[in-house]
């Protein structure tokens, strides 16, 4: 279990989080949605300490990580793989070497033992046969579904999500879509992602969370908050200029 | 009068809190370069970026540096009817100053910049924050075998310098000019004694750690954006030729 307790997080006298609470189930796919620049990425990168809060909290299974040394949490950040929203391949190794890059660094695994596991996650995210090439030689999607690759290689327990589908066309969004889902469901992560693409992402979400004015607005399962009669969920569900998140 | 002294106090305290940020950086690097795994591979894939692909640059530059100082030296000698000592006026010149200086920029220009500049793309396109998240130190795979590589690579290249410059100040001096080319080496025999060589090559070391600390550190903290990265590169060329001059001019009267 991932807690959030009034987590505040400022950049240059700009306040962006302002006592965000938030849990987050084992084994479940949270989803976190708001407008563009709202923090959602911010608050994502609390939850494995890429950034620390001003004020507040992260617990995982009860642990504060933001007050952990730097040993133990990196051994925290062993538990979490991440797919960024550019999916951050390592521009100067191909897509075999970024998806072994893990295993290489932080493991004592034999090399054709890490060939395997390699193989057998870059044919899960449907990249079989394309390890040679460099990320500058793949299209968008294919970069994700390689970053995605990456990020389930050391089997982690918990796996971030950061715009997991912006940029791509609908078709290509629903296909990385279902590919988290079918992920999931394989591996078993508790699955935390942003997103503002709806309703699509409702679809693989088990709980979702809107992050409005720095704070978290409405958590719930999906159903739940897809029948809610929070203004601020329905102006955002229903993509209205009017209400009480500021547009412009 | 209180605002402008406002002004030059925060504009002090900001740069010492700079300093002291690359100062730990530096700490950082150097302990994970001591800290296993070694990344052996990494620091040969950085010497072969920073020595052998600044190599035709350092060659070109050491060849035409030599030729200048075998007119100019040859102009000036020729005053005091010296003009036997033209190779030693060169050794000295070029295995004292010149070889470790203009090779530093050299390399300053030719792998330092594009140090900062790949590192500044890592840090804008999420790279660094990816190796983090992989529980990856990002110094000790980035920056650490970059400043093993730029102590390894720059004395060698200084003295690639040096060779050459010698040669290009023998060409002008004795093709050219006259100069006899016993008296040319004797003149240098003569005069160079290990004290000049050491010098030349204590300063080609720390010009060597002072340009990929500063190139590093530049780009390890661009700001995320294409402006920041090529603000980054420029800082990080400027700022290492400062230092270089700096460091140059207490080397010299330590070690003269």
């Amino acid at each position: 279990m991932i807690r959030v307790v009034d987590v505040h997080k400022s950049f240059g006298g700009q306040q962006v989080l302002k006592g965000v609470n938030l849990n987050f189930t084992t084994g479940k796919i949270t989803t976190i949605v708001g407008t563009s620049g709202c923090g959602k990425t911010v608050l994502l990168k609390h939850l494995n300490a890429l950034l620390l809060p001003d004020r507040g909290e992260v617990l995982v299974d009860d642990i504060d990580i933001t007050k952990l040394r730097q040993k133990e949490l990196y051994a925290m950040r062993g538990r979490f793989g991440v797919l960024f929203q550019g999916a951050a391949l390592l521009d100067s190794m191909t897509i075999f070497d970024n998806v072994a890059f893990p295993l290489r660094e932080k493991t004592r695994m034999g090399e054709p033992e890490m060939r395997k596991k390699v193989e057998e996650r870059l044919d899960q995210v449907g990249l079989e046969g394309m390890g040679y090439k460099y990320p500058a030689e793949l299209s968008g999607g294919m970069k994700k579904r390689a970053g995605l690759a990456r990020a389930l290689v050391m089997d982690p327990e918990i796996v971030l999500f950061d715009e997991p589908t912006t940029g791509l066309d609908p078709v290509l969004a629903t296909g990385i879509h279902q590919l988290i889902a079918r992920t999931q469901q394989a591996f078993g992560f508790t699955g935390v992602v942003v997103s503002h693409t709806i309703p699509q992402v409702f679809e693989i979400s088990d709980y979702v969370a809107i992050l409005a004015d720095g704070v978290i607005e409405e958590a719930k399962p999906t159903k739940e908050f897809q029948a809610s009669q929070n203004p601020v969920v329905q102006q955002f569900i229903k993509g209205e200029i009017e209400g009480p998140i500021r547009v412009l | 009068m209180l605002s402008l002294l406002t002004h030059i106090g925060r504009f002090t305290l900001r740069q010492l809190s700079e300093m002291g940020r690359m100062f730990l950086f530096l700490l950082a690097a150097i302990f994970l370069a001591f800290r296993p795994p070694a990344k052996i591979g990494l620091i040969i894939h950085h010497i072969k970026t920073i020595g052998v692909d600044s190599l035709s640059v350092v060659l070109l530059s050491g060849f035409f540096t030599g030729m200048v100082m075998g007119f100019q030296g040859y102009y000036s000698l020729r005053k005091f009817n010296a003009e036997s000592w033209l190779g030693s006026a060169a050794a000295l010149g070029l295995l004292r100053e010149l070889g470790p200086v203009l090779s530093a920029f050299m390399v300053t220009g030719r792998t330092g910049s594009a140090m900062a500049a790949e590192l500044g793309t890592m840090r804008a396109t999420e790279q660094i924050d990816a190796l983090y998240s992989m529980a990856i130190n990002p110094i000790k795979y980035l920056v650490s075998p970059r400043i093993i590589a730029g102590l390894i690579a720059m004395p060698l290249l200084t003295a690639i310098f040096d060779v050459v410059g010698i040669y290009g100040a023998y060409l002008v001096g004795v093709g050219l000019l006259g100069v006899s080319s016993g008296s040319y080496f004797s003149g240098m025999e003569s005069s160079v004694v290990f004290n000049d060589v050491y010098s030349g090559f204590m300063k080609s070391l720390s010009f060597g750690l002072i340009i990929t600390w500063v190139c590093c550190y530049k780009g390890f903290h661009a700001p995320p954006m294409a402006t920041g990265v090529s603000q980054a590169t420029t800082e990080s060329v400027v700022l290492s030729f400062v230092l270089i001059l700096v460091w140059d001019y207490f080397l010299t009267s330590v070690m003269l």
